[in-house]
């Protein structure tokens, strides 16, 4: 069975909130192997929304986040944020990868104002690390801001990280497999965490991942990927109350959901 | 670290006790561990050449004549005799042939490894001179350069600026993917991300080229003093072993190693100061 058309299960509920990003008919072709990594790709984020993409590896998640965030350009396509077109990189953008890429020689606190000291310069830096400090507050690393990241663990790296991302206040948050590498217990916490900053904040996120459980406990839509050609086969709206807790993950309807979603990505490797 | 079971409880209701005991070797201080060595060595050197004869003091002179010779040089060099002259020779050499080789290696090195064709077509050559004994370049830069200290000064160089070329570009490299892709997503432009990323994130290794290059730098001002003659400690070593004077040459090269100690300590001194976030490549333990 082919699903050409993403077709949502319920109608979106977040329709009538005001659109921040919006793609259409976006593909990319490498030019260097000739390989299509993304095909007709539409989308639309809604300011506050949390929106997931899954999808098996090499189905051009991260790739489409690269175009989203303006470190490459599509091949063809409209990516618009905030009503101006994408075209190279943008402080109103907030970036995470999986590794929390801290630089060792700067303390915490210097790591987090890099994105101003790169931007507008050091002593913009300076001012802005009351600021900085704040956001430690926020992820409880108040007391790390000045410790070097060699002495951080993995999460405490990823939350500082987050900080990072935050400091430029963002309109749109792409995430890009931020936890993947931590232990599932700290996973766990990152993902309230994320739900909490982006809550208060009343952020937008995209968050690309593999984990299923991950996407359904923390989005209001899930974007399912297939490969070759890169699309977007269906989107889900996930109808879950908000806070998200970890308890939901033992409902019938999340269950129903992860199944859902596992039996689309499965039917995909047998075709 | 060793443990084994309490065989003095065969008992087999009670529990076993493991006794943990730490080895003889890691618990006496290092400074007793390197005296006794010193000392071990010492007594087999006095034993094959002084008391036994095995080795005729032509090819091993004995402790104790090293010792008056050491001495003696010593003595000579702290009254300001002939021979600090020759090591302030030796000095200065080494001195402006590790500067310029820093100065060329590094400028060459962020060139190679700022760019494309740097990258691609450049750099293998440069790995594969690497490779090469370079001080068979040195009659060469006696040709052109005549017997003062520019010949022993241009060998030096020449030897020392490829270690820092190749590890100065191979540096550059070294900033992984993600650190590129965090730097390009907050805008930063070519300068800044290769000032605040990728000569940082390469420092552990230039450092390395730059012990590889004050190596480099003594072995070269010494072979040009070998071959070019002048006014050097290698000359004087040179003259002492033509007229087979074993003891004198032996307290030279002791001397002579003083010196390059101190070039190689000052660089590892530096990349402590500099790159304090990276402890995994101190030597032994001791820097
Ligand atoms: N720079 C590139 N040049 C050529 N092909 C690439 C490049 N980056 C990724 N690809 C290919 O594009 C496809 C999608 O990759 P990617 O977006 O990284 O997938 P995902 O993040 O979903 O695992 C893969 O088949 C990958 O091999
Ligand atoms: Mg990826």
């Amino acid at each position: 069975m082919t699903m050409a058309e993403p077709r949502p299960l319920t109608p979106t509920p977040v329709a009538q909130k005001r659109p921040v990003y919006e793609i259409a008919r976006l593909s990319k072709t490498y030019a260097r192997n000739r390989l299509t990594a993304l095909t007709d790709v539409n989308l639309t984020l809604y300011k506050g929304e949390f929106v997931s993409v899954v999808g098996s590896s090499g189905c051009g998640k991260s790739t489409l986040l690269k175009i989203m965030s303006g470190l490459m350009p599509p091949t063809t396509g409209r990516v618009v944020l905030e009503g101006t077109p994408v075209t190279g990189n943008r402080s109103d953008i907030g970036m995470m990868f999986q590794q929390a890429t801290l630089l060792p020689w700067k303390t915490t606190i210097e790591n987090i104002v890099l994105p101003i000291e790169i931007r507008e310069g050091r002593a913009a830096a300076r001012a802005a690390r009351p600021r900085a400090h704040e956001l430690l507050q926020l992820v409880g690393l108040g007391d790390f801001a000045n410790v070097y990241p060699g002495e951080l663990s993995g999460g405490m790296a990823q939350r500082a990280s987050i900080c990072r991302m935050l400091i430029s206040d963002p309109a749109v948050l792409l995430l890009d497999e931020p936890f993947s590498a931590l232990d599932e217990l700290t996973r766990d916490f990152m993902n309230m965490e994320l739900q909490r900053i982006c809550a208060e904040r009343q952020a937008t996120a995209f968050l690309v991942t593999h984990s299923l459980a991950e996407a359904v406990i923390l989005s209001d839509r899930i974007l399912v990927m297939k490969p070759r050609p890169g699309r977007v086969v269906e989107e889900i709206v996930i109808d879950l109350p908000r806070p998200r807790t970890l308890e939901m993950i033992n409902t019938p309807y999340f269950g129903e959901i992860v199944a859902h979603i596992r039996d689309l990505l499965g039917k995909e490797a047998h075709e | 670290m060793t443990a084994s079971p309490d065989m003095a409880s065969p008992d087999p209701q009670s529990d076993t006790v493991w006794v943990e005991r730490e080895s003889l070797i890691d618990r006496i201080p290092r400074w007793v561990a390197m005296l006794a060595l010193a000392v071990i060595v010492i007594t087999i050197w006095d034993l094959v050449t002084t008391r036994t004869g095995w080795i005729s003091p032509i090819i091993l002179p004995s402790p104790g004549e090293t010792l008056d010779d050491l001495i003696f040089v010593g003595h000579n060099l702290i009254t300001g005799g002939y021979m600090l002259e020759a090591l302030w020779t030796t000095t200065r050499t080494v001195f402006w042939a590790f500067l310029i080789a820093i100065a060329i290696g590094f400028s060459l090195g962020v060139l190679v490894g700022e760019t494309k064709f740097g990258e691609r077509a450049v750099m293998p050559y440069l790995v594969a001179i690497d490779t090469m004994p370079k001080v068979a370049f040195a009659p060469l830069f006696i040709a052109w350069l005549g017997f003062d200290i520019s010949s022993k000064v241009a060998l030096a160089a020449f030897i020392a600026t490829f270690p820092i070329v190749v590890s100065t570009a191979a540096g550059l490299y070294s900033a992984s993917e993600n650190e590129r892709l965090l730097f390009k997503s907050i805008g930063a432009t070519r300068w800044q991300t290769l000032t605040r990323l990728k000569l940082p994130t390469g420092l552990p290794q230039i450092f390395t080229g730059l012990k590889i290059a004050a190596v480099g730098v003594m072995a070269g001002a010494i072979t040009g003093e070998f071959l070019g003659g002048g006014q050097g400690f290698g000359a004087l070593i040179r003259q002492s072993a033509s007229t087979l004077d074993t003891p004198r040459v032996f307290a030279l090269i002791l001397y002579l190693s003083l010196l390059g100690l101190a070039l190689f300590f000052s660089v590892a001194w530096l990349q402590r100061r500099l790159v304090f976030w990276n402890k995994s490549d101190r030597l032994g333990g001791v820097m």
